[in-house]
């Protein structure tokens, strides 16, 4: 019994554990060539938002009168974008004579709603369609298309509860489809999303675990463009998988860094599938009030060179070449003339 | 009025509903649950499970077995082993995706890596606790190093062994939730995706997750059963505390 099951138990083992071996080399040659890192690709494209001189000196951030007798805390949601805007706003208003405490790191968007509602931060920047949808419990479907409504509706539900939502930004950080530009060669070249109507039966799309079922993502896009894909995959690791070519398309953000490098074609969404979300700063009513209009005047200042394009550098620059959120952030403020 | 126990138990036989039942998810725009669903991704699950736990038996037992019976390397036996534990899977799936894409195989690499160190640390000592006399004997006989190990040692070390097996199959199993993240769906996928299948989809993967652990545990403790020699369970019998103590007064009369 005990010499039988051995042997039988090892033979079984040691065929196991070769074609384990096996596979596993087969596999490794096949996807070690294709895959130089995104961040080797970013060029530092810090002068493509230059403007000129006269311009940068006049948005040189003046101090404000009786700045130094106000403080106010102001925090962030928990990732790059997040982390980088707070700066840009913390280092604007100090630039302008406030006292700021500087709480970035907040959580996700629940704790930060919960954390400004309750007054442990006095402010941070949220995206219009995440305050409608996840704060003030409107469905996705109902939020609206327009960006300046979207806001309008954001900044009624901030009202309610004593919260001044402020302008919002020119960029989005929404959806998207990506895909790699050999791909689009291979697809005859697709500006929109639409125009993949007729291969998207061949084709993987990637996005994160929930999406295929998210009425704002991939069940949205099936729904209103009225095809399907191949496949799903579930997965984080989009650029890795349209790299490797475990996916032919994937959801972007539209201000992810790695889009900053020129490898990928985002897709235009020609049916408006996807809500808007611009950024807001929400703050708390009373700060609003300290701030008065020349405070609030420098928060939305600050906001008007942040396009997509320029968002996705600076995410390129944290997230990619590993540079510190500060200097980014000071980098981006010293480039438009805020500070010098 | 609700007590919160009454609340919890409520939520709970929601939950089990969740498996049996499709219903429409919270947002009301798919379906969601039902056998059907929640059997593909039960079976996606064990799967990746399986393999990685098959795979690293298959690693760590001979090597574990090779290094005990010579009573060397020590360190490299638990040392790697541990170090091999603090090492989050998470990790080394995303190290992995580079070289092997996501989904099954990258799962499941990382999962073998995973089971690896419990099986491999547990095999070692359970050759290391064997009674030297035992092996002097049975080298007194004439037998050689490799009959030793196969008809004195494995056998003494097989419930030292099954146990590390056992770690392994829980630890395999309640972490391959994580695969939705890296291209395969799992039980996770319900728990990553709390929005669409609600609390109750979260908790129904959670307890299917605990079913399938402990049916597979039940699994290898009958293969357990299989492979431990007739002997050694008339020993472990003989040697188990009988189950009813007699009253003391009789005892008291039979030992005087």
């Amino acid at each position: 019994m005990t010499r039988s099951s051995f042997r039988i138990l090892f033979t079984l083992l040691a065929v196991l554990v070769l074609g384990g071996f096996v596979a596993a080399c087969g596999e490794e040659e096949e996807s070690s060539s294709d895959s130089p890192t995104p961040a080797a690709q970013t060029t530092a494209p810090e002068k493509s938002g230059d403007i000129p001189a006269d311009e940068k000196t006049a948005n040189k951030i003046q101090a404000v009168d009786g700045a130094s007798s106000v403080s106010l805390s102001v925090g962030s949601k928990n990732f790059t974008e997040q982390y980088i805007l707070g700066e840009i706003y913390v280092q604007a208003l100090e630039a302008a004579g406030y006292n700021v405490k500087k709480d970035l790191d907040l959580g996700p968007e629940r704790v930060a709603d919960a954390a400004l509602r309750k007054g442990v931060v006095d402010a941070y920047p949220e995206y219009t369609g995440t305050a409608l949808t996840s704060a003030f419990g409107v469905k996705v479907a109902e939020v609206p298309k327009d960006p300046m409504q979207a806001y309008e509706d954001a900044k009624a539900g901030y009202a309610k509860v004593g919260i001044t939502a402020l302008a919002p930004t020119p960029f989005e950080n929404t959806y998207r489809l990506g895909i790699t530009k050999a791909t689009a060669e291979k697809l005859g070249n697709p500006t929109k999303i639409s125009d993949l109507a007729d291969k998207a039966d061949t084709l993987t799309i990637n996005g994160f675990p929930a999406c295929r079922q998210r009425i704002d993502c991939l069940l949205g896009v099936q729904q209103t463009y009225g095809f399907k894909f191949k496949k799903f995959l579930p997965g984080e690791q989009k650029y890795q998988v349209l790299d490797n070519g475990d996916a032919d398309v994937t959801f972007v953000f539209t201000t992810d860094g790695p889009l900053s490098s020129g490898k990928y074609v985002v897709l235009e969404d020609d049916k408006n599938v996807f809500p808007p979300y611009n950024i807001t700063f929400a703050v708390r009513d009373e700060a609003a009030k300290k701030l008065g209009p020349e405070g609030q005047k420098v928060v939305t200042d600050v906001q008007k060179y942040m396009t997509a394009e320029i968002m996705q550098e600076l995410n390129a620059r944290v997230d990619l070449d590993k540079q510190k959120r500060e200097v980014v952030a000071a980098d981006y403020l010293k480039q438009f003339g805020f500070t010098s | 009025m609700i007590t919160p126990i009454g609340s919890i138990f409520s939520t709970f036989s929601d939950s089990v509903g969740f498996i049996f039942e499709r219903r429409p998810s919270d947002a009301g725009t798919v379906q969601v649950g039902g056998l059907a669903e929640m059997g593909h991704l039960a079976g996606n699950h064990f799967a990746v499970s399986f393999l990685a736990i098959v795979v690293s038996i298959a690693i760590s037992v001979p090597i574990g077995l090779w290094l005990g019976h010579l009573g060397r390397a020590e360190m490299l036996a638990v040392g790697v082993a541990n170090v091999g534990r603090a090492v989050p899977a998470l990790a080394i799936i995303g190290f992995c995706v580079a070289f092997l894409g996501t989904g099954f195989r990258n799962i499941a690499f990382a999962l073998t890596l995973l089971a690896i160190p419990p099986i491999l640390t547990n095999t070692y000592v359970g050759m290391r606790q064997v009674d030297p006399e035992l092996v002097d004997a049975a080298r007194g006989q004439g037998l050689s190093g490799f009959q030793i190990v196969r008809q004195v040692e494995w056998p003494l070390a097989l419930p030292t062994i099954f146990g590390g097996i056992r770690i392994s199959v829980v630890t395999v199993l309640a972490t391959a939730i994580i695969s939705p993240i890296a291209g395969l769906d799992s039980l996770g996928t319900p728990i990553f995706s709390e929005e669409i299948y609600g609390t109750e989809g979260v908790i129904a993967a959670a307890i299917a997750v605990a079913f399938l652990t402990l049916m597979t545990d039940a699994g290898f403790a009958l293969v357990q059963r299989l492979v431990t020699p007739k002997g050694l369970k008339i020993a472990a019998r003989a040697n188990r505390r009988p189950r009813r103590l007699r009253p003391l007064s009789i005892r008291r009369v039979q030992h005087p």
